[in-house]
């Protein structure tokens, strides 16, 4: 099929398949540099940004590895450009490495992973089971990366789009966690315009910080560093640091809710789980069980206050990850001591279909003291019961 | 009075942390000084490696970026794509460049790329003490290799500007010392050759300086320099590996 | 229609991955909402070639389907496999032409697609999947032809594969469901 390439206005639809939307929508941001490495399922996006950056005045190179690609990130930022790259999650954990160098030395950067199933090379199929990795920072050291985590093509546009102009508010790299469901879906999107890419003439007066070359006056010269040998230098910067990160804590929460006062049980869920949440939900429904559905957009910080807003009427609050459970920590924080939190999970690239959630959710409901009635329910809409999406497939 | 030492405009102010008798300031010196004859000074950009010499920046009073263990050249490949027309340059040691950091440079010399690299040789690592490096010599003692480098062990020491030169990417490759004043007159004409062929856009040019260690070897400063060219230049020989004009002439062939 | 769920299975070659976005760009072009995915073995060529298609009048919630209102089976892996996943009452098209097997159910609708015999006769054999996807269409009524055609000219057979269009059209309505 032919992509459509040339601009589009704001309000006309394209179907792009998720890796060239994420890139695309990274040209439109801005970012005008990228550096790669093959790795499936994302090797599309490098292909991607080989032919159309050049072109439309950026710089593609493909790095020899990911410890390349995010030191080559690393020298274009601190030299003032913007740079995307992107990765899947074996590849992502060579990049930290390079992560704790451009957070200490605050440098900006849109990183993207498209991730898979681990531990190890794992398996190409999708994951979430870089939570830890992502949120809690996969390189050494005190630091923090906000993460967005998007659940469609057009909020992964919105979302990348933004984090350009984030990323340079923040001065920090900011993640994007997507997941290989993403990267191969398509959907109709809406793009956003051309923002200028800005030209290395004009980078010193917006990013005086840069190390450009320092024209004509060596005192005002840059060194973009993160070496501070003096332990208190070192605990005066982290503190500086971590000050920023109080302020991303209160500015950069981004959550979703449905029906959190008067549900049953809250489903917890992020990525293309949240939306297999959301049809789960829709069958709960059916069998007369209301739940309710916290996304988290940001999984760094996390919505930890939305929790607040659950209603008196909830059995439980469950975490839905494809991961042995670690979002699971966060909604444990989040939740405290108020009610059951419970996991539904699916991990190895295995996804959970919406009737093996709901399935899973309503038995929850049930140990936890909801009330049963809803079996004749299950009968009235056609439903078996006792049927279980576990023998099922998914497709 | 004449002054017999005086800061050029290319160093900063400020007392070195580097041992004595280190060869370091030496290379720094070369490299400012070249900048400030070229007028390039402002417009440079350089990159410190992990080693002693990763607060570069203290000394050379330019714009500069640290880089993790034996990334530089990836960050300077970075630096090169935003800024096309400015000076750009790495300054790495031998554990930097030649152990951790070796698909970083090959691949950066393999795609030619338009920055200079300033290797500096001394045979052992430094900052951490006196370790092993890839080019430490076949019986030398380090704190790894506490009887002497054997080659069944750890192998032969690598020679980084042959290595180099089998890669088309590679304009101008060329081998000095910092072990007396002739060897140091001579590594300054190749710093200034590498940064005009690098502003040529030639490709990717590499000067490797010989150099010493007096603390992790254990040697006075003069017992160091001497140590340097009976031990090292016999088995890392000075001279020019690439240049230019025998590149073409191959690209033609 | 608020939502229908159609699966393509088939393998690499036969267009399966063509017939899916054709049906995507339709429901794009008709402001439907809409999710496309495909899956894959891992073989380049020749292997399997799955791809789900969601076209609803709400948000499309979940791009992963354990049952479908629509299967479309190109070959006879494909209908063992998959025959189950079609829901009570929905509609099974198997591409006759290679699969001599017939559904084991019953409670679905199902039709005998033999999409190269009718393809050969248009003199378009390349077009078999074009038979199966007009099939396809008019069974579920899932999109309009018209808008089929906007896609054949915009988007699937665009520049030197436009002349292909007036015999896919063809292809296209050639089977009567």
């Amino acid at each position: 099929m032919s992509s459509n390439n040339k601009s589009n206005s704001q309000n006309e639809k394209v179907l792009l398949k998720g890796n060239e939307a994420f890139a695309e929508a990274a040209i439109r941001g801005g970012l005008r540099f990228y550096f790669g490495y093959p790795i499936t399922p994302q090797s599309e996006i490098p292909e991607f940004m080989s032919r159309e950056l050049p072109k439309r005045g950026g710089v593609f190179l493909q790095a020899e590895s990911e410890l390349g690609a995010i030191n080559m990130a690393y020298g274009a930022g601190a030299a003032g450009g913007a740079v995307f790259i992107s990765s899947s999650s074996p590849g992502i954990a060579l990049m930290q490495e390079g992560m704790s160098f451009l957070c200490s030395a605050e440098v900006p950067l849109v990183a993207l992973n498209v991730s898979r199933g681990g531990p190890g090379i794992g398996g190409i199929q999708p994951g979430q089971a870089d939570y830890f990795q992502t949120t809690r920072g996969g390189g050494n050291g005190d630091y923090k990366i906000p993460v967005f985590a998007p659940a469609s093509i057009q909020e992964a546009i919105d979302l990348i789009y933004e984090a350009a102009e984030l990323a340079d508010k923040w001065r920090n790299p900011i993640m994007i966690f997507a997941d290989g469901i993403m990267g191969q879906m398509m959907e109709p999107v809406s793009l956003p315009e051309q923002r200028p890419f800005i030209e290395a003439g004009d980078i010193r007066k917006a990013k005086p910080w840069a190390a450009t070359g320092y024209g004509e006056d060596a005192s005002k010269r840059s060194i973009v560093k993160s070496l501070r040998m003096q332990p208190d230098e070192l605990e005066a910067h982290v503190e500086k640091l971590f000050e920023k990160y109080a302020r991303a804590e209160k500015e950069l929460v981004r959550v979703e809710t449905r029906d959190l006062d008067d549900a049953d049980i809250v489903l917890v869920a992020f990525g293309t789980v949240a939306r297999i949440a959301r049809e789960a939900i829709d069958i709960l429904a059916e069998r007369g069980i209301k739940a309710g559905l916290i996304r988290p957009i940001s999984l760094w910080p996390f919505p930890y206050a939305t929790f607040d807003e659950i209603g008196a009427r909830t059995k439980a609050v469950i975490s839905a990850e494809l991961s042995m459970g670690q979002m699971l920590e966060d909604v444990k924080i989040g939740v405290g001591k108020r009610l059951p939190v419970r996991l539904i999970h699916r991990t190895g690239g295995m996804i959970p279909t919406s009737l093996e959630l709901a399935d899973s959710a309503e038995k929850i409901y049930i140990e936890s003291g909801g009330t049963g009635f809803n079996n004749i329910l299950i009968n009235n809409t056609g439903l078996q019961p006792g049927r279980r999406s576990g023998d099922k497939e998914v497709l | 009075m004449k002054p017999v030492f005086t800061y050029t405009k290319g160093m900063v102010r400020t007392d070195t942390s580097y041992c004595p008798g280190c060869t370091h300031g030496i290379a720094h010196r070369l490299i400012t000084e070249t900048l400030d004859e070229m007028g390039l000074l402002g417009d440079a950009v350089g990159v410190a490696p992990i080693g002693c010499a990763v607060q570069a920046h203290k000394f050379m009073n330019l714009d500069m970026c640290e880089s993790a263990h034996g990334r530089a050249p990836a960050v300077a490949s970075g630096i090169r794509r935003v800024h096309p027309d400015k000076v750009v340059f790495t300054y790495q040691g031998d554990g930097d460049l030649a152990s951790i950091g070796t698909a970083e440079i090959v691949h950066a010399a393999a795609r030619g790329e338009k920055f200079t690299t300033f290797f500096i040789n001394n045979c052992i690592y430094g900052m951490t003490g006196g370790q092993m490096a890839p080019t430490t010599l076949l019986g030398q003692r380090s704190t790894t290799s506490q009887d002497g480098r054997k080659k069944e062990q750890a192998g032969s020491p690598i020679r980084v500007s042959e290595l180099l030169s089998a890669l088309d990417g590679a304009v101008y490759i060329e081998r000095v010392s910092l072990a007396s004043p002739a060897h140091i007159r001579n590594a300054k004409k190749a710093v200034r050759r590498a940064f005009e062929i690098q502003r040529q856009g030639l490709g990717f040019t590499f000067v490797e300086f010989l150099s010493t260690c007096p603390t992790n070897w254990g040697l006075a400063p003069p017992d160091a320099m001497k140590w340097l060219i009976d031990n090292m230049i016999p088995y890392y020989p000075l001279g020019v590996y690439r240049e230019p004009q025998a590149v073409e002439k191959e690209a033609a062939v | 229609m608020s939502s229908q769920k159609l699966f393509f299975a088939g393998s690499g070659g036969q267009g399966i991955i063509l017939m899916g976005q054709m049906v995507t760009y339709a429901a794009m072009f008709e402001d439907k909402q809409t999710t496309y995915y495909p899956s894959y073995g891992p073989e380049m060529r020749g292997g399997t070639a799955n791809c789900t298609v969601i076209v609803s009048d709400k948000a499309v919630s979940s791009p992963l389907i354990y049952e479908a209102d629509c299967l479309i089976a190109m070959n006879l892996p494909s209908l063992l496999k998959f025959e189950s996943i079609v829901k009570p009452g929905g509609i099974m098209l198997l591409n006759s032409s290679i699969i001599s097997e017939k559904a084991s159910r019953s409670d679905i609708r199902v039709y005998y697609v033999p999409t190269l015999d009718v393809a050969r006769e248009l003199g378009a054999p390349k077009s078999a999947n074009m038979v199966m996807l007009g099939a396809a269409v008019r069974a579920t009524n899932v999109v309009k032809r018209e808008t089929v055609e906007r896609v054949m000219r915009e988007k699937a057979f665009t520049g030197k594969k436009a002349d292909t269009i007036p015999l896919n059209l063809k292809a296209f309505e050639s089977f009567s469901v």
